[in-house]
């Protein structure tokens, strides 16, 4: 069958295969797996700037962090971020694919637009998102003030400024997230539904006990990917907000890039990619393990 | 006649109602921005935020755009590192995708294990130490160093993993005997068939480096090197000071333009892309 019909040296035809992965393990290798050792290592010792050799100095930059309050405040913030970001933007997601299921010409306008945020820069929607939050004169005040809501400082006020950082990135991510949830639900097959419905299951316990554990994967998935996003997005913090007012929107990776950038304390940054690298793996296997075992798989 | 209420008020009909006001809202902010964009004052007022297009649209806010930003030169630095990824991406990601469909090896199941590891990576977090590694390798400041980094993708390796899983043996096995080279094969056979599966991957490549800002901020000091997004941000930090606006509407839509004509031309194979991928 795969007889070869030039003559290659039978050592090279057996390498091939590595010669192939090379270039593309080469890339992973040198901006992903050794990057990660690295941190490791330079999280471990005293060094300050890239360059030196620096003397181990076992967990000390762990307890550097571990004791800064910008840290820890970091790590509370994004916690709460990645709660206020993922479960709505996925749920709305869910719910646009819902209504949007059945293909009209309607629906497909629909879809589009709402998935219009995802092809602007998130810079391009953070300097539009400065206006809508504007006090009094911006989008969101001038409309609330024709309710009789009256004027609010979004960004200025440290207890909303990071509620609206999360209604931006759910406006800008639930329209991608639609679009995977789109997908599973043309998976669903039609039989279970119509078995349900002769059953005499109203359409909300069809949702729940067909729709529902039929998508699993495409929730774990989702759930994944809304999470990275939530750890290693920050372009809207940097434009917005600089991680004020009082650190209320300073993030993991803000907090990583200002230590790295501006107070050059490579001990406190590298100290801080590892904990938030073993945090984001951690969350991202649990999430997938946990919406897996309740999900019934059945083919 | 008059219209029966009971027979237009289905539940099929209150939903679409009812989806086409969120939808309204949910556009919201781009609307704004359009409007915004041909005000005659767009310095603020009370006004401003007004979705009624109450005045004479004038192209003045573009002009001073176009006036107070290096637009050809961000667009061409913008071009310059999308291509400039995309195509060593492609090569990679072609070569690894074929070992990891059509060849059996030691090691395989290993190899592809390690790969699957970066999945679950926000390169993002690791801009510490990749910066120390790209001042080693001397390309700090450089469009070359913004995209090494991504020139070896897992994400693209499985797309074309299983693209050319897809395909059926019988093409190459014909090609074999007529006495192609795997060479051949790949590029004669496989890679014509897979077209869908670059596509794809290259949309969401294009679109993800398009919009990126983070890395490059931190890769480039060079102003004559600056890309896009960075330069939209600091065209918008000094209208902002000014608070005009209509000038940062209209610079947002420059660089939105590309990829929103891209889209509306394109519209089922960008939705598809995008449903393949995910990662990004």
């Amino acid at each position: 069958m795969n007889k070869p019909t030039r003559e290659t040296p039978r050592s090279f035809r057996s390498a091939r295969p590595y010669l192939l992965l090379l270039p593309a393990f080469l890339c992973l290798a040198a901006f992903t797996y050794w990057p990660m050792l690295q941190v490791l290592l330079a999280s471990l010792t005293d060094k300050k700037r890239v360059g030196d050799i620096g003397a181990f100095a076992g967990a000390e930059n762990y307890v550097r962090i571990f004791q800064d309050a910008h840290f820890l405040g970091a790590l509370a913030n994004n916690v709460l971020y990645a709660a206020g970001t993922v479960m709505p933007s996925v749920l709305f997601g869910f719910l646009f694919a819902l209504a949007l299921r059945e293909t009209t010409n309607l629906s497909a306008v629909l879809r589009s637009i709402l998935f219009f945020p995802t092809l602007v820069p998130l810079v391009g929607a953070a300097a539009i998102f400065i206006f809508v939050f504007m006090p009094d004169i911006g989008l969101l005040d001038y409309y609330l003030a024709k309710l009789g809501i009256s004027a609010t400082n979004w960004l200025g006020n440290p207890d909303l400024a990071l509620v609206s950082l999360m209604a931006l990135t759910t406006w800008k991510n639930a329209g991608y997230y639609m679009l995977f949830f789109l997908a599973g639900l043309q998976a669903v097959p039609q039989d279970a539904e119509e078995a349900a419905k002769i059953e005499g299951a109203n359409w909300l316990q069809r949702l729940y006990f067909v729709i529902i554990p039929m998508l699993g994967p495409t929730f774990a998935f989702v759930l994944v990917i809304a999470l990275i996003s939530a750890v290693s997005q920050i372009d809207h913090v940097i434009v917005m907000t600089d991680g004020g007012p009082n650190n209320s929107t300073n993030l993991l990776l803000y907090y990583i890039y200002q230590q790295a950038h501006e107070f050059y304390d490579l001990g406190k940054a590298t100290a801080a990619t590892v904990v938030t690298l073993i945090a984001l793996l951690t969350l991202s296997f649990l999430s997938l393990r946990t919406v897996e075992r309740k999900v019934h798989y059945e083919t | 006649m008059k219209p029966d209420l009971k027979k237009w008020a289905t539940p099929g009909a209150l939903l679409a109602a009812a989806m086409c006001a969120v939808v309204f809202l949910w556009s919201t902010p781009f609307l704004w921005m359009l409007i915004a964009s041909f005000r005659p004052d767009p310095g603020g007022g009370l006004g401003m935020a007004s979705l009624v297009p109450d005045f004479v649209p004038t192209l003045q806010s573009y002009r001073y755009a176009i006036e107070d930003g290096y637009w050809p030169l961000w667009f061409l630095n913008s071009t310059i590192l999308v291509t400039g990824t995309l195509v060593v991406q492609l090569v990679t990601i072609s070569l690894a995708g074929y070992a990891f469909a059509r060849i059996t090896f030691p090691g395989k199941e290993a190899i592809f294990y390690i790969f699957l590891l970066q999945l679950m990576l926000a390169p993002p977090v690791l801009i510490v130490p990749n910066l120390t590694t790209l001042v080693h390798l001397g390309l700090y400041d450089s469009l070359i160093g913004v995209m090494a980094p991504y020139w070896g993708s897992a994400f693209g390796t499985f797309l074309m993993r299983q693209t050319f899983r897809t395909i059926p043996k019988d093409f190459e096995e014909a090609a074999i005997i007529d006495g192609a080279s795997w060479w051949q094969v790949l590029r004669h056979v496989l890679i014509p068939l897979s077209l869908p599966g670059l596509t794809a991957f290259s949309i969401v490549s294009v679109v993800y480096h398009w919009n990126e800002f983070l890395w490059p901020l931190m890769v480039i000091n060079d102003p004559d090197k600056m890309v896009l997004t960075v330069g939209l941000v600091s065209f918008a930090q000094g209208a902002e000071g000014a608070s005009d606006w209509g000038l940062i509407a209209a610079g947002t839509l420059f660089i939105m333009a590309p990829l929103f004509i891209a889209f509306t031309a394109f519209q089922r194979q960008f939705v598809n892309s995008f449903m393949s991928s995910g990662v990004k």
